[in-house]
């Protein structure tokens, strides 16, 4: 068997194809270190295909292919190769967390030697060609191609063929990795692969040789993330030093003209031009060869009394309710209008502007924006403020500005490339927190499988218990454990997967907006809801109530949802 | 009348007025082995297999011991007791209880394949089989052991190449004296944590071989340990006694480590697939190897695993136990006591 053999030396001459791709993603999702990590892809850079590096590459940088199998299906057809009853393999799941690493475990093991260790390429263009083919091709591929790996090499092939493949890699580190191993600066790298480029046309050296040129006009420039601030503002030196502007809540995004056409990215690196049609308006408006650095956010104009017009935005909800969608309707496009809230200039007259302080770009970018003078492109303002403690008085309005806090940037800082430390912070503001009950467990995914970790929360009703949020985050391993054993030990009912427990462990739940809903019973729903501590000091009487909750979605709520 | 009823205190055999691995105090204990959940301080009277005697005594200090061998028999109040190899742990058995002409068993924890140490698990026929279910669902399934010590020794030759000690985590009483079967081959000295050198020391007592080790000492820091291997249990991964052995990889042994999430959770650099319990195809071998009419399943996946025999036509219900929750509390007490004397 394959995945008995002992190759104590590091592995990567011995294997080239699938099986090292495989090893490359089990080192990333085990390791608990960083170096360990680097070492791994270096490793991989070095010795696997061009081909191979292309792809892996395309992956982390969420190029996949298209998904060509069900999940249903898959676990249809390991059931049949097992002759396992259906619900035992739900079972199974439940407990392993994940479809892919369940069908990899249930499977028998191969008797066979993978002598012939197929490329990873070869897997995914058999993916994009059997697109196209009926079930029963597919069927057989994938089938057959199980029962000649060893577990680890059909987990990260179900992973693949699922599309959930996540891997705990940043693409900064992907990007370090490369620059140890092809002769180009970080920032470089990082903004040849980005972008619009097919990994199955692509070279690896039209991709990252020394003197490629990208003739891909949508390319977007890597973006510069901000650090959460925990420190007081006075650290960072003077006031006059630092723009302040409001987090916006919204998607990050970049607006690119280019030979005359405009392109809109997210920050997730998907091109999302299709998805605002409203922003091909300012394609007559905009000069060519410009890259501006913004917010997407949906947004109102109100009329003062005085028959002025003002711009100011709406929650995140009704962005959401556009976002996900293949096509725009009319009437979102009338609901939830979007505009751009633009605050960097990247890229001015096809020239890169990067490396110009922030003071200099922004003159620059307000130009621009008036000269356009379009509702849907606005200039994110930036806050005027004396002193420190002036900024602290202004932040605490964020929430009404419809802003999650404060945005500081060094007013001579570059545009750097992903998260660095120093010259850009975010200063949110504190979430909003109700104290609630848990009611149901279920067992959670990845590294909390088997451990029950997702749980839903109830505030008080008079005497009633109301559902209102589900949470999964929050909790340290070590408070996980204690709360799966309570849960193990206080079943009540079990619904498939779901157990209803005794109310009796109270936490405090923080989330960042609240919407009203008439899919919950509840009738709000929650942004970013998680478990902000577990008060061990009170008991499930001293919980909030639904007429909290409601009173909070009267102050700050939106009635978009329903 | 049930032979075995299933009572607050633990497995009751009314007819012989004895509780097999009570977890309260009772008069009298048949004791299948040395884990803290199956043998409960407090009774005043234990009858277990000859090898576990020393164990209990270095756990549970001096109580009122009997000890049998084997398929030795000993009659209680007319209900015929025998012991038989359950292959868990050194001294693990399993209980036959026969009663005109009834024959019930109880497995305690057991594995099917042979680890070399812990003798061999032998089937006994019975009309009533009362099973484990740890790893009770199709996804366990292990290799075998020398295909995962080889793992083990790669691991550890690695760790040596980068001037690294390869600290392995395993239970201090099982687990460990397998694992220093598997680094046997490095012949070296192994270093050990403690609470896994006391257990080493009550197992030298029954007169089984194992190789030469080395407690961790207390005093010792990290020039005592270049490239070496070292056995730590569970409750003293990620301590401040750990420190000492800088550069260090941890490597997990465990039946839990067959999942990734279990490996991430636990922070672990590498984790070995090593059980001490019996994988999917071992219990359902194991269960139709006793020929049972009727399967009770307690602790693990009882329901799943009992769900299973029934839709396969063997007579099955499960049952609640106390046992499961394996050392890691009392762990974390050795380890702490273990570092301060």
């Amino acid at each position: 068997m394959s995945d008995t053999e002992i190759i104590p030396q590091t592995t990567a001459n011995s294997q080239k194809g699938f099986s090292a791709f495989a090893e490359l993603v089990s080192i990333l999702g085990t390791s608990t270190k960083t170096n360990d990590k680097l070492r791994a892809l270096i490793d991989y850079f070095t010795h696997a295909d061009s081909k191979d590096k292309v792809w892996v590459i395309a992956l982390f940088s969420g190029r996949r292919p298209k998904r060509i199998v069900s999940s249903t299906l898959l676990q249809e057809w390991c059931v049949e190769i097992t002759h396992l009853p259906y619900w035992l393999f739900e079972e199974s799941y439940h407990t392993v967390g994940d479809l892919g690493e369940t069908i990899a475990l249930l499977l028998p093991d191969t008797e066979l030697t993978s002598t012939d260790d197929r490329s990873l390429s070869y897997y995914l263009e058999q993916f994009i060609t059997l697109n196209k083919s009926d079930e029963n091709v597919r069927k057989k591929f994938i089938t057959d191609s199980w029962l000649t790996m060893n577990k680890d090499e059909r987990f990260v092939f179900n992973k693949l063929l699922t599309g959930g493949f996540r891997i705990g890699v940043s693409q900064k580190m992907i990007v370090n990795a490369l620059a140890k191993t092809v002769e180009l600066d970080a920032a470089v790298i990082a903004h040849r692969i980005s972008g619009n480029w097919d990994p199955v046309t692509t070279t690896f050296s039209d991709l990252l040789s020394e003197h490629a040129t990208t003739a891909d006009f949508s390319k977007p420039y890597p973006f510069f993330l901000a650090y959460a601030l925990d420190a007081e503002p006075e650290t960072l030196g003077s006031p006059e030093e630092w723009q302040a502007e409001w987090k916006w809540d919204g998607i990050r995004g970049q607006i690119i003209k280019r030979n005359n056409e405009l392109f809109v990215w997210s920050r997730g690196e998907e091109l999302m031009t299709d998805k605002f049609p409203e922003y091909q308006l300012l394609k007559e408006l905009l000069p060519d060869g410009l890259v501006i650095d913004g917010e997407i956010i949906p947004f109102q104009v109100t009329t003062s009394a005085e028959g002025t017009t003002a711009v100011s935005p709406l929650p995140f909800a009704l962005l959401q309710t556009r976002i996900g969608r293949k096509n725009v309707t009319k009437k979102q496009l009338l609901e939830a209008p979007i505009a751009f809230f633009a605050y960097d200039l990247l890229e001015y007259n096809y020239e890169d502007w990067r490396t110009k302080p922030l003071a200099e770009r922004r003159i620059k970018l307000e130009e621009i924006i008036h000269k356009a003078s379009h509702v849907n492109l606005q200039l994110s303002p930036v806050i005027t403020y004396e002193s420190w403690p002036g900024l602290i008085e202004i932040r605490q309005q964020s929430r009404d500005n419809y802003a999650e806090g404060l945005m500081l940037k060094r007013k001579s800082s570059p545009y750097q490339v992903g998260r660095k430390v120093g010259d850009w912070w975010k200063w949110k503001i504190d979430p909003f927190t109700i104290d609630a009950v848990m009611i149901y467990a279920q067992k959670g995914h990845g590294r909390r499988s088997n451990l029950y970790t997702d749980y839903t929360f109830a505030v008080k009703d008079e005497e009633r218990l109301v559902p209102f949020t589900k949470a999964y985050s929050g909790l340290t391993d070590k408070e996980f454990a204690q709360v799966d054993a309570f849960v193990k030990r206080n079943s009540l009912e079990k619904f498939g997967p779901v157990r209803t427990v005794k109310p009796e462990l109270v936490f405090e739940i923080a989330f960042e907006g609240i919407a009203a809903s008439n899919r919950h019973k509840s009738g709000v729903a929650l942004r970013f809801p998680r478990i902000n501590r577990w008060r061990k000091d009170k008991t499930p009487d001293e919980i909030n109530t639904l007429q909290d909750l409601k009173q909070m979605l009267k102050m700050y709520g939106t009635s978009s949802l329903e | 009348m049930p032979l075995i009823e299933f009572t607050e205190k633990g497995l009751y055999c009314r007819q012989g007025d004895f509780y097999i691995d009570p977890w309260k105090p009772v008069d009298k204990a048949v004791i299948t082995h040395a884990h803290s959940d199956h043998a409960k301080w407090g009774h005043k009277y234990y009858l277990c297999h000859t090898f576990t005697k020393p164990l209990l005594q270095a756990r549970l200090g001096d109580n009122n011991y009997q000890s049998i061998e084997w398929r030795e028999t000993i009659t209680m109040n007319g209900v015929q007791v025998t012991l038989y190899p359950a292959g868990h742990i050194i001294g693990s058995s399993q209980v036959k209880l026969e009663y005109n002409g009834e024959v019930w068993v109880f497995s305690g924890d057991y594995k099917t394949e042979n680890d070399g140490i812990s003798g061999a698990f032998e089937p006994v026929k019975c009309n009533v089989f009362i099973t484990e279910s740890t790893f009770g669902l199709p996804i366990y399934q292990w290799q075998p052991q020398e295909s995962i010590f080889q793992k083990i020794r790669a691991w550890i030759s690695k760790n040596k190449e980068e001037q690294k000690n390869s600290v392995l985590i395993a239970y201090s009483l099982g687990k460990a004296q397998r694992l220093l079967q598997a680094v046997a081959p490095f012949n070296e000295t192994v270093y050990l944590h403690g609470a896994v050198y006391n257990m080493h020391q009550a197992i030298l007592s029954t007169g089984i071989q194992l190789p030469p080790v080395m407690r961790v000492n207390t005093e010792s820091n990290k020039n005592d340990y270049k490239a070496s291997i070292i056995i730590a249990p569970p409750g003293a991964d990620g301590s401040s006694w750990m420190r000492r052995f800088l550069p260090y990889e941890t490597g997990i042994c465990s039946g839990w480590m067959q999942v990734r999430g279990n490996v991430r959770r636990r922070n672990a650099d590498a984790g070995f697939v090593l059980s001490d319990h019996a994988d999917w195809d071992g219990l359902l071998s194991a269960v139709k190897a006793t020929g049972a009419e009727r399967v009770y399943v307690t602790h693990g996946f009882q329901s799943a695993f009992s769900r299973y025999l029934n839709e396969n036509g063997i007579w099955s219900a499960e049952v609640k136990t106390e046992y499961g929750d394996e050392e890691e509390e009392k762990i974390i007490e050795e380890t702490n006591t273990g570092s301060a004397t």
